[in-house]
């Protein structure tokens, strides 16, 4: 917040208050956190007196001047101090981070009255106080308030605020301070301080140092270089070691840390580099060569493409271009002449490298979003001027500079009645120009000069969006859709609501799972290697094999939660899915989308009968009558003696069947499963939808009973059909009541008895007319085999 | 035979109210009314007498008759009354004993809340539109203002089957596929299964649903985006509901806008549910992008239009307090049971 506050002067303010109004105008906070909060009652001494403990030959006990009353005697096992050192004393009942508590105590029987802290202690590195020790009593440097009894955190400035932004995509440049103080200004109105560096220079022209090209303008837009020599490394001062603390970025000496803070404040990444590892004083940028080779500076080799930009000098890449670095670029202890880079490169060039040689880095991550090219000389300048700031070395005059970037501001038409419309509005173009200047527009007449760190916006909604969101979103009203649209389901999202209420009905629930499987589940559905579907569509970067193919049939994501059931000991699962299945079609066209029922079940002494009757009942719902079933031992997924495939038309309908005892071992299901599946558009195209009205009967039926004997084999579906046959329109109805096999009937056959009911619609049948007819049904009883027992 | 008739009388009244059963009753009818019974022989015995006695003795007769007729009528129903009671006495049962129950099915969860959401978008005059899970990197993305290397396909990690095809994303491209199709007015929302490279964990999935909604006519506005989601989201968690638009970028809308729902527990005070935040985002939406509309061949001066995407599974999680994302898709009968 320090930093952000230099560049605009925000009132003070709660936290909460500023962190609302700034998401509220779409610079949203994730989350904010004052530093040191969780350090309390520490503050600053001095150490009067250092004494040896008698009884221990490591501690000391020391008397600790805290600016109050009479001085703290405090015992500890630390050998840095000396007498005069400024040190943090945890007081009695202070608070360390992580919850630590310090009480007064007593060590080998002396007294001590607190705690000396070291750096670990308070939650800070030797990164953070390079003059301090890790291991020993954080004794406090030039660079810390001296003044006893003062907080700690306030004495070596560990009290910012860290404020964590969601930045958006589209605005990379509010990936800096800057471009988040011109947001907070534009949010609270107040004018934004921007400061254009100095540099004071003098020390030769930089200009015939280094020859720079750029080979490829079309992946690098600018770049810039100037040159610093004499150059004197070591730490940076408290004010910047802090803010980068802030940042998150760990401070390392005054030129990594420059780099680092012109990239946070001005959001430009920087490079630094060693001058006598340029060979030939040459750079180029260009793409690197089939074959070359570069060690980063995490030093790892890696390969380069033709397709990668590098930075390179007379014979090799020393960078991957908005990537990172080459290991004998970076700054050495010898190093005397540094060369500081600001370019700017395509973001998808950048994005691609990166992702290719998979590390993102702060520069990339920037750089990929698309960076404004006119930031680089600016940020150049900033560098140079820290560098004269910090006294780390001597800056040459003049920059090294390719520029092919356009220093054009695109142009928007202010069409104020457009945007009021649009947006239910009723703002002045006054204004709607005086938010667009906040946020750095300038005007032609009528026509937006969008600045050029503002690539997103190009079109007159950009701009409409940029006025209401400092308007407030939450200002404009609400209204109505006018029309009367009339919304509704579709005859086949009803015919799908139909299945499931079905189900319910039937007692079965509804599943989800994923539409990916394992190739492997297959092989556990018995699918020969030959199968047809055994082509699935396949995910190129799957998350793993068990997701890595889309569904060709969705049996076995059913069989899987029903094993997961009674892996858990559920006792019974009924259970369905309206699934996709999804089928290839040719390799650049997109699959059939295939939508199924799959119904399964075990426990609750579910038999085939149990998934046949389910299967029944729900096509009679459905209204689906004209359907065929057969007996099939070809499916490989089920028992062969208990499974029977549907068919309308002679087209495959579905299956209903008990799952192959192998198939349930594969799923670990020790019990029998019972399983139908049902071709969901085919049930919807047989539908039968008109239905009309048959009178009640008027004359009493008959009713007749049949006890038939025969072979074993005979399905007793043809019998039934035989009786239809016979019976002709005056069927009413026919009702299996026995099949029995076992004493008394012949080895290989069967009795089957039927209750037929029959009826005529506009008469009493007579006792003649009745033995007529099922004179006829034995005739064609007797055609498919069956006899009357007798 | 007078004294005779008496006395079948007397004997008769006894008898019956003897009788305990309904088959004792008609034994006693049988023996004093039916053909051989002592009331019809006495009858039967008129012709032996005098005329003058005859009407006399036919007439005490008939009343002796008429009389246990009576008396039989009578002890039946209070033999049917006793034996009614007792029946009833008898089968007492014990009311409190469980009932028997035939099983239901019971919708999953995520298709509860979906089919809410429909029934309130439909009821706003919206019509349903599904589209291909397997899609053209082109609807997914190109076609949504997200050309290849565009930085936001970074925020969607997407499962690629080729080049151009892959799982998509979002249920987005669905607006792209009615818009070429469809002349507006539209006025649609297309649920669906959404794919991202995620792995597993409570929170993540690599499949889950979305829920598109698109608006293009002619004259929509901001307001109108408003509007309509305020009354959706009010609908969908009550009318007490609190909402809030925040702006956020999508890069196939323009504005764009986060949809926040006042935190339930706390009401924007910051709690643990809400991550101290006070509120807690439902939804992305915006004014449809000019270049999408372009893209789709709708004339951007004529028509605008609004569109909006939310997550199905958070809202479920909230809905139920589930705390687990797999618990969608393991399917365990005592995590289903529960909603149904």
């Amino acid at each position: 917040m320090r930093w952000l506050k230099e560049f605009v002067t925000l009132d003070e303010m709660p936290m909460r208050a500023f962190t609302e109004a700034i998401t509220m105008s779409g610079s949203k906070v994730e989350g904010w956190e004052k530093e040191g909060s969780e350090i309390e009652n520490v503050v600053v001494g001095q150490v009067l007196k250092l004494e040896r403990h008698p009884d221990s030959d490591h501690l000391w006990i020391c008397q600790i001047d805290v600016g109050a009353g009479e001085p703290l005697q405090i015992v500890t096992g630390a050998q840095n101090l000396q007498q005069n050192d400024f040190v943090p004393v945890a007081l009695h009942n202070s608070m360390l981070p992580g919850g630590k508590k310090i009480k007064k105590g007593k060590l080998r029987g002396v007294e001590s009255n607190g705690m000396l802290c070291s750096l670990g202690e308070l939650g800070l590195t030797q990164h953070d106080f390079p003059n301090a020790i890790e291991d020993g009593i954080f004794v406090l440097g030039d660079d810390c308030d001296h003044t006893l009894g003062k907080p700690i955190c306030e004495a070596i400035g560990f009290d910012d605020t860290k404020v964590e932004f969601e930045i958006t995509s589209n605005r990379p440049d509010c990936f800096s301070v800057i471009g988040l103080a011109r947001e907070a200004a534009a949010t609270f109105d107040k004018e934004l301080h921007l400061h254009t560096p100095v540099v004071k220079g003098g020390h030769g022209d930089c200009t015939p140092l280094l020859d720079v090209k750029i080979e490829e303008p079309d992946l690098c837009y600018i770049y810039s270089a100037k040159v610093v020599k004499n150059v004197r490394v070591k730490p940076s001062p408290r004010w910047m070691r802090e803010r980068l603390r802030a940042m998150g970025v760990r401070p390392i000496n005054n030129i990594v840390d420059i780099t680092n803070y012109v990239m946070l404040e001005y959001g430009q990444p920087m490079h630094a580099f060693d001058l006598r590892y340029v060979d030939d004083a040459t750079i180029r940028v260009r793409r690197a060569k089939a074959g070359e080779t570069i060690t980063t500076l995490d030093g790892v080799d890696r390969k380069l493409t033709e397709k990668q930009l590098v930075i390179a000098d007379a014979h090799k890449p020393i960078a991957i271009a908005g990537v990172m670095g080459g290991e004998y670029s970076g700054i050495m202890d010898d190093t005397t002449t540094i060369v500081f880079e600001s370019a700017c490169f395509n973001g998808s060039s950048v994005r691609t490298t990166a992702r290719d040689q998979g590390m993102r880095t702060d520069a990339s991550a920037r750089y990929e979003k698309g960076l404004d090219p006119n930031n680089c000389l600016p940020a150049l300048e900033r560098a140079c001027e820290l560098v004269e700031m910090l006294d780390a070395g001597d800056v040459m005059d003049g920059v090294i500079v390719d520029d092919h970037s356009s220093k054009e501001r695109h142009r928007i038409h202010l069409d104020v009645d457009w945007i009021n419309r649009f947006l239910d509005t009723n703002l002045s173009a006054d204004e709607m120009k005086a938010t667009l200047t906040k946020l750095d527009c300038q005007f032609d007449g009528d026509d937006i000069l969008v600045p050029t760190f503002r690539p997103d916006l190009e079109h007159k909604a950009d701009i409409a969006e940029e006025i209401v969101r400092f308007y407030g979103y939450n200002k404009v009203p609400g209204t109505s859709l006018n029309g009367g649209a009339q919304g509704k389901y579709t005859p086949r999202q009803k015919f799908l609501s139909k299945i499931s209420d079905t189900m319910f009905a039937l007692g079965a629930s509804e599943i989800m799972t994923y539409s990916f499987i394992s190739p492997k589940y297959y092989d556990k559905i018995r699918m020969p290697a030959d199968s047809p579907l055994r082509k699935s569509i396949v995910i190129s970067n799957p998350l793993g094999e068990d997701t890595s193919i889309m569904r060709t049939v969705a049996l076995p994501s059913m069989l899987e939660v029903l094993s997961r059931n009674y892996n858990n000991r559920n006792e019974a699962a009924y259970l369905f899915e309206l699934a996709s299945e999804y089928i290839p079609t040719t390799e650049d066209k997109l699959p059939v989308e295939k939508a199924t029922l799959v119904v399964g079940m075990y426990g609750n002494n579910a038999d085939f009968f149990t998934v046949k009757g389910m299967a029944e009942q729900l096509l009679e719902k459905l209204s689906v009558t004209d359907y065929d079933i057969a007996a099939s031992s070809e499916e490989y997924s089920y028992h062969p003696g208990r499974c029977a495939v549907l068919t309308i038309g002679g087209q495959r309908l579905g299956v209903i069947g008990e799952i192959h005892p192998e198939v349930a071992e594969n799923y670990g299901i020790d019990e029998r499963v019972y399983c139908f599946t049902l071709d969901v558009d085919m049930l919807f195209a047989n539908a039968k939808t008109d239905k009309t009205y048959t009178p009640l009967p008027k004359f009493p039926a008959v009713t007749r009973d049949l006890a038939l004997l025969c072979d074993d084999a005979i399905p007793v579906l043809d019998l039934e059909k035989a009786i239809v046959r016979g019976a002709g329109n005056l069927l009413e109805k026919i009702k299996l009541f026995d099949v029995y096999k076992g004493a008394q009937i012949e080895a290989g056959k069967k009795s089957v008895a039927f209750n037929i009911v029959l009826r005529s619609s506009d008469s009493t049948l007579t006792d003649e007319q009745t033995n007529r007819v099922m004179k006829k049904v034995m005739e064609e009883l007797e055609k498919v085999g069956a006899v009357l027992r007798s | 035979m007078k004294q005779k008739l008496e006395e079948i009388r007397a004997n008769a009244a006894r008898e019956l109210a003897e009788a305990s059963d309904s088959q004792a009753l008609e034994s006693l009818r049988v023996k004093y009314l039916g053909k051989k019974g002592e009331v019809t022989s006495i009858l039967k015995q008129m012709g032996k007498l005098s005329p003058e006695e005859r009407p006399v003795i036919g007439e005490l007769a008939n009343k002796v008759r008429a009389f246990i007729e009576d008396d039989l009528t009578k002890r039946a129903a209070e033999l049917k009354a006793q034996a009614t009671q007792k029946r009833l006495e008898e089968e007492r049962l014990d009311v409190t004993l469980p009932g028997k129950h035939r099983e239901l099915g019971v919708k999953h969860p995520l298709s509860i809340v979906l089919d809410e959401i429909k029934e309130i978008f439909v009821g706003m005059g919206f019509d349903i539109v599904e589209g291909p899970e397997v899609e053209y990197d082109y609807y997914n993305f190109e076609a949504l203002n997200i050309p290849k290397d565009h930085p936001a396909r970074d925020t969607q990690d997407t499962f690629y089957i080729n080049e151009n095809i892959l799982l998509r994303t979002q249920t987005s491209p669905v607006q792209v596929r009615v818009m070429e199709k469809q002349k507006p007015p539209i006025r649609i929302i297309s649920p669906g299964r959404v794919y991202r490279s995620d792995a597993v964990d409570a929170t993540h999935s690599p499949l889950f649903h979305q829920i598109e909604g698109l608006v293009v006519d002619k004259g929509i506005t901001f307001a109108d985006l408003k509007g309509t989601l305020e009354t959706f989201v009010k609908r969908l968690y009550g009318e007490d509901s609190v909402v809030r638009f925040r702006p956020h970028h999508f890069p196939f809308t323009e504005p764009s806008a986060e949809v926040d729902v006042q935190c339930f527990n706390c009401h924007g005070e910051g709690c643990r549910l809400c991550k101290g935040e006070g509120w807690i985002e439902i939804l992305g939406c915006g004014m449809v992008h000019p270049k999408v509309l372009s893209n789709c061949g709708i004339d951007p001066e004529v028509y605008s239009g609004f569109a909006l995407g939310m997550g199905l599974e958070r809202v479920v999680m909230r809905r139920y307090n589930i705390d687990d994302l797999r618990l969608f898709y393991e399917n365990d009968v005592r995590f289903l049971k529960q909603f149904g």
